[in-house]
């Protein structure tokens, strides 16, 4: 049984002076197999072409098309329509720069967390390009690869009650990154430093455990685990226990 | 990699967190224990007069002395209010902020989020509630017993306020205890989703059999109170002590 769909779609591009912020209601006929990424381009190609939006791999990797979907912060092109009720609103995801309608610069907020977090592998030594890597464990490196499953779709950054009201909090992604560089053996940053990075209130200590991050997170990443893990670890250098 | 040392100040939030989850483990605790001797008033007056003497070190020293009663909840009130002051770091400091998680919490739809907000407005409410129970438990310590504390519920006109106190308490401690084991990785498995749901059913549990008990113990005050009404005012000797001349 095919049903119509009504979806309500904010609309607004600060780039125009006389663009004012609101939402546009639209129909459409469902498919089967319909996601919010087919949707959304037949709305623009059928409907209003001026429609902005993000999409590239259309298939929960490349983390662009994050949106606020009834509500919740989800992948648009990882949404079935037939997992939505008849009407649908679809609104940015809060927190990062609009870049117009539901395009939002996620980019330019996870090149400041990366900056910020020193978010790459620091080496001790000059890397020589003609030597053979160090072997690492496999169970090790599948562990490290687990961590760095993360698309960087902000999804846990606009489910977090903590991150929406403090602009300074790291999220979930930034403190899944610092899981991520610590468990690589070869990052040989001490726990100290990693505790000048996040053992703060924009870092782990900010957190409230409110678990948005946790619940929303479209490549399922272990983040309750981690934060835990992680403020246990960083309690123990703050408080002296180490 | 060269170890840098941390600096003293940036030591405060880590400590801070660990106190603020130390004290509301401890409050959380002793509620427990408090709860329980409250309601020893359903078993019987004597069960609880015997509770109230005891903690009036009767039974070691031979007679009351009341003013261990007003030390002990002196030492309460400064737990609770460290914990209420580590607790207003995590408050939402302007309107904008309140507004924007209230949003955020109503389109998210989102239990563990919304019970952030129950954990605000009870642990907001106790600022009042409990200060008021406290302040008459230390000026008052000699007055606790099984007219007394009835005669203080239903003459004394307080059991609205104790009926507020306990869905706060009970309210904020169970999602407070639920939290902490979210928050330091208490009881989690390998399947986190699993242990996290467990946990949730044990937090209601917990805090419905403790709103049961303490309904039932707030009725029976009032019952007692208002059968007292009369004589209020008198305190209650249990028979042994009567029977002596
Ligand atoms: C009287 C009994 C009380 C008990 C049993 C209790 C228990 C707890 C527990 C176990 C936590 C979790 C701690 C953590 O997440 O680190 C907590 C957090 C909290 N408490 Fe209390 N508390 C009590 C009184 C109060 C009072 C009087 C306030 C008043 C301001 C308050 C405000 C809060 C707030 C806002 C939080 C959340 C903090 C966060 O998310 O990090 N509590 N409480
Ligand atoms: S942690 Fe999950 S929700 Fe957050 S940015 Fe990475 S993939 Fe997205
Ligand atoms: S647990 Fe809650 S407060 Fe912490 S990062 Fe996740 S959503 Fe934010
Ligand atoms: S389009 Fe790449 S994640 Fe949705």
């Amino acid at each position: 049984m095919s049903r119509t769909l009504t979806f309500s779609i904010f609309r607004h591009n600060p780039g125009d002076p006389g663009s004012r912020p609101g939402l546009d209601v639209f129909t459409l006929e469902e498919a089967p197999g319909m996601t919010l990424f087919i949707a959304l381009n037949l709305l623009r190609d059928e409907q209003d072409p001026s429609l902005a939006f993000d999409f590239v791999c259309r298939a929960g990797v490349c983390g662009s098309c994050g949106m606020i979907i009834n509500g919740r912060p989800g992948l648009a092109c990882r949404t079935l329509t037939e997992a939505l009720p008849p009407r649908i609103t679809l609104l940015p995801l809060p927190t990062f720069e609009l870049i117009a309608d539901l395009s939002v610069n996620t980019g330019k907020w996870m090149r400041a967390l990366s900056e910020r977090l020193q978010t790459w592998v620091h080496l001790d030594e000059e890397t020589d390009p003609d030597r053979l890597e160090e072997p690492m464990e496999p169970e090790r490196a599948e562990a490290i690869y687990e961590l760095d499953r993360c698309i960087e779709c902000g999804c846990c950054v606009a489910a977090c009650g903590t991150a929406r009201m403090r602009e300074d909090f790291v999220g979930a992604v930034g403190l899944n990154k610092i899981a991520r560089f610590r468990a690589d053996p070869r990052d040989k940053r001490s726990e100290a430093q990693y505790f000048e990075l996040i053992g703060d209130d924009e870092g782990v200590f900010g957190c409230m455990s409110l678990l948005g991050c946790q619940d929303v997170c479209p490549k399922s990443l272990s983040l309750q685990t981690q934060i835990a893990f992680l403020r246990r670890k960083m309690v123990q250098i703050g408080a002296g226990f180490a | 990699m060269k170890d840098v040392p941390i600096a003293a100040t940036s030591c405060g939030p880590a400590r801070l967190d660990l106190l603020q989850s130390a004290t509301g483990l401890f409050l959380a605790l002793f509620m427990w224990l408090h709860m329980f001797f409250v309601s020893s008033i359903l078993l019987s007056k004597d069960a609880f007069w015997t509770v109230a003497r005891f903690f009036e070190g009767y039974f070691i020293f031979g007679r009351p002395i009341p003013l261990l009663v007003s030390a002990f909840v002196g030492f309460i009130f400064f737990i609770i209010v460290a914990h209420a002051a580590l607790a207003m770091r995590k408050f939402p400091a302007t309107w904008r902020q309140y507004r924007t998680f209230w949003s955020h919490m109503r389109a998210m739809h989102h239990a563990d989020t919304t019970l952030w907000m129950v954990q605000l407005v009870t642990g907001f409410a106790m600022f009042f509630l409990a200060s008021v129970h406290l302040y008459l438990m230390a000026t008052h310590p000699e007055l606790i017993g099984p007219y007394a504390s009835a005669d203080r519920v239903w003459s004394g006109r307080m059991w609205p306020l104790y009926l507020l106190l306990l869905f706060a308490v009970e309210l904020h401690g169970g999602v407070g205890l639920y939290r902490l084991a979210v928050k330091w990785g208490w009881w989690s498995s390998n399947d986190p989703l699993r242990s996290r749901l467990r946990m949730k059913r044990a937090k209601w549990g917990l805090t419905l059999f403790f709103l049961a008990l303490g309904l039932m113990s707030l009725a029976a005050y009032i019952k007692i109170g208002i059968a007292h009404a009369p004589s209020a005012g008198e305190l209650y000797l249990p028979d042994w002590l009567q029977a002596q001349p």
